[in-house]
């Protein structure tokens, strides 16, 4: 059994540590060692291309998680606190269809719709704004608020409702309620559906393709087409640029959430 | 409180009527109509003609989808594809499962964070992985040469093996969970009955740990299953020219033969073959 283990670790990470390791190497072709050298960092920060595409995908990814982490959040304390209300059935399969449809149908169906809604403006008022990065953010804000909801909806139902009952109880309305009990209660929950949001929208390049217009190339679009032809030396160093960029921010968000979990575990006396 | 509920319900509600139910009938109805030479390149089902609405839709995209055998190889290869690397998913996961499940509870978190962390570095990060690895030049091939098990490089990239390992590179995670949730939950006890009764280690492990994990393998195979079969990236990047899956006929249709109906009607298509599964994953979940 533990073989099995450790044969599928490595399985998991060979792969991509050497990737990060020949992004060191000198040499003009990746996975052929030639030397020590940052030669391939240096060409990648002076790429105006890559750099503005990495620029514009951060402030995307930053956005839709924000965006969707609202709505999820909403969606998944509706789900988890608020009983049974009209159209509970619709709005649970509405909230979970995101996460089961393949992102070829999803990136079709969003553009598909918004050619339609251009029309309809076009037709209206003779204008409509041209699909670019906020037509981008609204699609993956749509597919991080599934997911946030299932994480919020996850954290409400092992968490019991006796503190947000006490506060109703001492005269807190609803909203204050929500505001200053579970909220909080809620903050590492929002902030894993924020950063699996984030890491969602910085992993897409198929609905990107779909609702992107040709003013927004997203990284992933940018590493998807070059790796259409091939690896490069270049994209071999944004990888090791990208998975460094990732290792510290998830390692800062295990922090947070490491911290959080101790002083909520932490005895409140009494 | 009434106002409190409407605040919390429709600002999800309508986002989700307006980017996920609207979105879906829109495909449906661009399905139900004929190719066009305008901008958008199709013929509304439905339009408005001389102050009457006009029903001018027809099942012709999907009655060629039916006829033309190239779609429904594209539909078989996607099932094969999916099946295959759902199986070998579960294949791998089913000893990493069990061994994390066996490990220490206090080292368990840790074991199933290595296992979910290479989900959070990236697809294409993966794929640019492998493709340095298997091509001609790569590495795999500089190890085969160097141990003169082939003369000459092997072709490897762009292959359906290559195709089958980022695919089950990449969805290995979805399947260890499941299957973790379900052995870390089994009664040590039966396991140690079936022991004390005389039966070997293998006997134990086929007539107790295995049927007792069967909710659980299934689940990762249908969390495999599912994403795989819609799967444009991994068989663009890795996969032969010949591997004609749905998601590549569908982006094929849409971008560069540029006929939306079409399209459509292989995502309508796509979507009602993945009820079953979704279906199924559905009840395994709530019975546990």
């Amino acid at each position: 059994m533990r073989w099995g283990l450790a044969l599928g670790l490595a399985f998991l990470y060979a792969p991509i540590l050497l990737l990060v390791a020949y992004a060191f190497s000198g040499g003009p072709t990746p996975f052929e060692w030639g030397g020590f050298s940052l030669r391939w960092f240096a060409a990648l920060a002076a790429d105006e291309r890559i750099l503005e595409a990495a620029w514009l995908s951060l402030r995307i990814a930053a956005g839709a998680a924000t965006l969707g982490t609202v709505l999820g959040a909403l969606a998944g304390y509706a789900l988890a606190r608020l009983g049974r209300f009209p159209g509970r059935g619709a709005f649970g399969a509405l909230l979970g269809t995101p996460l089961v449809l393949p992102d070829i149908v999803t990136g079709l169906s969003l553009l598909l719709f918004l050619v339609a809604v251009q029309a309809g403006l076009q037709g209206v008022f003779g204008w409509a704004p041209a699909r670019g990065a906020a037509t981008l953010l609204l699609a993956h804000a749509t597919i991080g608020a599934a997911y946030a909801a299932v994480v919020v909806q996850g954290r409400l139902a092992g968490m019991e409702a006796a503190l947000e009952e006490a506060a109703r109880d001492l005269g807190a309305g609803p909203g204050t309620a929500f505001l200053t009990v579970t909220l909080p209660l809620l903050a590492p929950a929002l902030a894993a559906a924020w950063l699996l949001g984030f890491t969602l929208s910085l992993d897409d390049v198929v609905v990107a393709s779909f609702v992107s217009g040709p003013d927004a190339t997203t990284l992933p679009m940018v590493l998807f087409s070059a790796l259409r032809l091939g690896l490069t030396p270049e994209v071999n160093a944004l990888a090791a640029v990208l998975l460094a960029a990732l290792g510290g921010g998830l390692g800062m968000a295990a922090l947070i959430l490491d911290r959080l979990a101790r002083v909520e575990g932490a005895p409140h006396g009494g | 409180m009434r106002r409190f509920r409407a605040l919390v319900l429709l600002p999800p509600a309508l986002w989700l009527v307006l980017f996920v139910a609207v979105p879906l009938l829109v495909v449906l109805g661009i399905a139900l109509s004929s190719p066009g030479e305008g901008m958008p390149p199709f013929d509304p089902p439905l339009s408005r003609e001389a102050g009457a609405w006009a029903w001018r839709g027809t099942a012709g995209n999907f009655a060629a989808l039916a006829e033309d055998p190239f779609y429904g190889l594209a539909f078989l290869r996607s099932l094969r594809v999916a099946g295959l690397t759902a199986g070998l998913c579960l294949l791998l996961a089913y000893p990493m499962a069990l061994a994390i499940a066996a490990a220490p509870p206090r080292r368990r978190p840790l074991l199933l964070l290595a296992v979910l962390l290479p989900f959070w570095t990236g697809l294409l990060l993966r794929l640019a992985a492998w493709i340095g690895l298997l091509r001609d030049s790569g590495w795999v091939n500089g190890v085969l040469l160097a141990l003169g098990l082939t003369e000459e490089p092997l072709r490897l990239l762009y292959s359906e093996p290559a195709m089958l390992l980022g695919m089950t590179h990449a969805y290995l995670p979805f399947a260890v969970l499941p299957l973790y949730a379900t052995l870390a939950r089994r009664d040590p006890a039966l396991e140690e009955a079936a022991a004390d009764l005389g039966a070997s280690r293998w006997t134990v492990f086929r007539t107790v740990t295995l049927p007792l994990s069967a909710p659980g393998a299934a689940a990762a195979f249908l969390l495999v299953f599912i994403p795989a079969a819609g799967e444009f990236v991994i068989p663009e990047l890795l996969g032969p020219p010949e591997a004609q899956l749905v998601g590549r006929v569908l982006w094929t249709e849409f971008f560069t033969i540029r006929d939306w109906p079409r399209a459509a009607a292989l995502a309508v298509a796509l979507l009602a073959l993945l009820i079953l599964p979704v279906a199924l994953f559905q009840r395994l979940e709530e019975r546990r």
